[in-house]
């Protein structure tokens, strides 16, 4: 019952189809079988960029800003994820900052009076002195290459370590691994026990 | 605040300043004025974080900071400025400009307080001078006198101003105030201090700053650093603690402003009409305000005597080209009297409106053809017109008339206007109008050239995100080729480097690269017309 006019014109709706202005006649646009194209031919191509000294020049600024801004302190990034485990080779890697409460000051000296100044360890300057360092690289270093300048932040944070450890391991002149504490004494071979003792 | 706006501000904080300064910053313009406890509750993030990221926000003058709104004794409420964060999109115009007007030094000082938000003079001048020794030859160093000079310079001619001076917070019990200087000053205001409301904004600091720059040798990076550092740790200050500068970028604008006037009379009319705008323009550099309508007069006389000394132009000619400018439908150049030989001024509200049109009439061009484009004009000359009006006066055959009108009103670059004439909005008895209003359209139009911005931004990120492996492998191996080369290896070794990247993969970055570079310069061309639109709306706003 309900599909009795199917076969015969068009189906029946509910509100005048000439009111939407498709008369008796006209032809329909043809019916779509799938979704419109994410990138429809253009019927106009644009007009070609600009080109020209000045183009090229304000290009090459954009790109150079775009890379400096990374090694300025105002990029901030996230705490690296912690891994699952820690890792002994977690205290000679810091190249990434671990903890995102390091001590940071944005490049100009803090001008506010603190009502308690903060007990200055010889671990704060340290971190003071790096993180200062850092700031001093990064504006004199925005004129070389990114990848150099990334290499050389991680060569140079690599020897810093090492130069730290050496310092607090080697405080005294003599070579480690000349002294003999003394552990393996006694725990030769039993064989040469013939051997007369005096 | 549009949802455009929001986006392309997002996009280019991630940019600059990386995600969690995004989130922030996306959260602080979508949601108004807010407490820090509701950001980091918001956001999810953690309280520091925030600090620091509202602390680099207010630095660079995106964020500001105010009492609440319950009160003296309410915490403080940080605003993001949705205008600030978009200018980062016109920086590589900014700093060519102070390239052609001052130099390189110049261009390196601007550059450096853009990067920084703002910096004290003997900070700007010392990295300045060190960056420009190190650009330059063994032996040579530049002289801080140089720097301080062009610094000056710029100051003068209001490139720079100094950052206006912090209000007075109510109770110092919310230690949230961000590392700028807090100068104990002014009574608290309802609105934030401008820079231009402090007198002083222009005025030198008295300080003296006598030194070379400094070369970095990259060898003996880290001894000398430290020693360096000790030194630095000790506080040299330099007597100007406290003045902080910023870049002044209404005046920027009225630079850019000027110049497109500039250029649209040259191509207009010829070289010399603009040189005669161009020196009117100068000439009332200082006695124009930012928002002024046009000009003060100036006497023909006077323009006669300022015009520059290779322009030998006799003075009746100066009278006919000055006419022929006056006549012009552009209207750039208007008669306000008769005195001194005729009292000209430069209609700035109407050169914006019209360079405005001008650029709504290139895009519907563009877009839709010159038959679309001749519709559109007729529209914006005549105001309203019915379709049979609009077919007679275009000479277009009806149908593609209908055709055109139809796209251009789908599109919204046309409205439709009702007229009905009985009560009962009877179709068959109503006029329909077709109407273009300039405003409205142009306010479209900016939405849309922010929107292509985003879309700019995220297309290069998509393919700089693809190509990623890539990169890194090239990066690393230009690394070791610098590597090489400064610790002086044979030519054989640096091919054998080379020769890592094969020659599908170069060629995949050529052409990673060259799209990256269309990408970018598309957005600097985008960014010309964002300018022209903003002022232009900005120009009708201010009556």
């Amino acid at each position: 019952m309900a599909g009795r006019g199917r076969g015969r014109g068009r189906g029946q709706m509910t509100f005048n189809l000439e009111d939407l202005g498709i008369g008796r006649g006209d032809s329909l646009p043809p019916t779509t079988f799938k979704p419109s194209p994410l990138f429809p031919p253009m019927p106009v191509q644009p007009v070609p960029l600009q080109t020209g000294e000045e183009v090229e020049y304000m290009l090459a600024l954009k790109q150079e800003l775009r890379a400096a801004n990374k090694t300025l302190p105002f990029y901030i990034r996230r705490a690296a994820p912690k891994r699952d485990v820690d890792r002994y080779s977690d205290k000679y890697q810091s190249g990434e900052p671990k903890d995102s409460a390091i001590e940071w000051s944005p490049g100009h000296p803090p001008q506010v009076k603190q009502p308690k100044k903060p007990p200055v360890g010889k671990e704060e300057i340290l971190t003071k002195l790096e993180t200062l360092e850092k700031n001093e690289e990064t504006v004199n270093s925005e004129e070389e290459e990114d990848g150099e300048k990334k290499k050389a932040n991680e060569e140079e944070e690599q020897p810093e370590e090492e130069d730290y450890e050496e310092d607090f391991e080697e405080d005294t002149d003599y070579i480690m691994s000349y002294f003999d504490n003394g552990e393996e004494f006694g725990g030769d071979s039993d064989d040469n026990m013939d051997e007369a003792t005096y | 605040m549009t949802a455009q706006e929001v986006r392309l501000c997002g996009l280019l904080l991630q940019e600059h300043f990386g995600e969690v300064v995004e989130r922030i910053g996306t959260h602080l313009l979508r949601g108004g004025a807010q407490n820090l406890r509701t950001i980091a509750n918001e956001t999810n993030t953690p309280l520091d974080l925030v600090k620091k990221s509202l602390c680099v926000l207010v630095q660079h003058g995106a964020c500001e900071f105010g009492s609440g709104r319950r009160g003296p004794g309410s915490p403080v409420e940080y605003r993001a400025s949705c205008e600030r964060v978009l200018r980062v999109l016109r920086y590589p115009r900014y700093i060519y400009t102070a390239k052609t007007l001052y130099g390189d030094t110049g261009e390196l000082i601007v550059e450096e307080v853009l990067q920084r938000g703002h910096m004290t003079m003997s900070n700007t001048v010392k990295t300045v001078a060190d960056r420009l020794t190190h650009n330059m030859e063994e032996g040579r160093s530049m002289e801080y006198s140089e720097v301080v000079s062009a610094f000056s310079k710029l100051v003068e001619t209001h490139f720079l101003q100094r950052c206006p001076p912090v209000a007075e917070m109510g109770t110092a019990a919310t230690s949230t105030t961000p590392a700028t200087p807090s100068t104990p000053a002014a009574p608290a205001s309802t609105s934030p201090p401008t820079a231009e409301s402090n007198p002083d904004c222009y005025k030198l600091p008295h300080v003296t700053l006598i030194g070379r720059g400094k070369r970095r040798r990259s060898s003996d990076d880290s001894e000398e650093q430290r020693g360096g550092k000790k030194a630095k740790m000790d506080s040299e200050s330099c007597g100007d603690e406290g003045i902080y500068w910023l870049v002044n970028f209404e005046r920027f604008h009225q630079h850019f402003r000027d110049q497109a006037i500039i250029s649209a009379v040259a191509s207009k009319l010829d070289q010399t009409s603009s040189e005669i705008v161009r020196t009117m323009l100068r000439m009332s550099e200082v006695t124009t305000t930012q928002t002024a309508a046009y000009t003060q007069p100036l006497s023909a006389n006077e323009i006669f005597r300022s015009l520059p000394p290779n322009y030998s132009i006799s003075r009746p000619i100066l009278d006919q080209y000055l006419s022929l400018l006056v006549d012009d439908p552009m209207e750039f150049v208007g008669k306000s009297g008769d005195s001194g030989g005729g009292m000209y001024v430069v209609n700035l509200q109407r050169a914006l409106a019209n360079l405005a049109r001008a650029t709504l009439e290139s895009v519907v061009q563009e877009r839709f053809g010159s038959r679309s484009a001749r519709i559109f004009r007729l529209l914006l000359r005549k105001r309203h017109l019915e379709q049979k009006q609009v077919e007679d006066f275009a000479m277009i055959p009806a149908k593609e008339a209908k055709d055109m009108l139809y796209t251009l009103l789908s599109e919204n670059l046309v409205q439709l206007q009702e007229i009905p004439k009985t009560p009962d909005h009877a179709p068959s008895r109503t006029f329909y109008l077709y109407t273009v209003n300039q405003l409205p359209t142009a306010r479209l139009l900016l939405q849309h050239c922010y929107k292509t911005v985003a879309n700019l931004i995220e297309r290069r990120l998509f393919e700089t995100k693809e190509n990623k492996r890539l990169l890194e492998k090239s990066q690393r191996i230009e690394a070791i080729l610098a590597s090489l080369q400064a610790s002086g290896a044979e030519p054989e070794q640096l091919t054998e480097v080379e020769e890592m990247i094969t020659a599908p993969e170069r060629q995949q970055l050529e052409a990673l690269r060259h799209h990256i570079n269309k990408l970018d310069s598309t957005e600097n061309q985008v960014d010309e017309t964002v300018f022209l639109l903003e002022s232009y709306i900005f120009s009708t706003k201010t009556k």
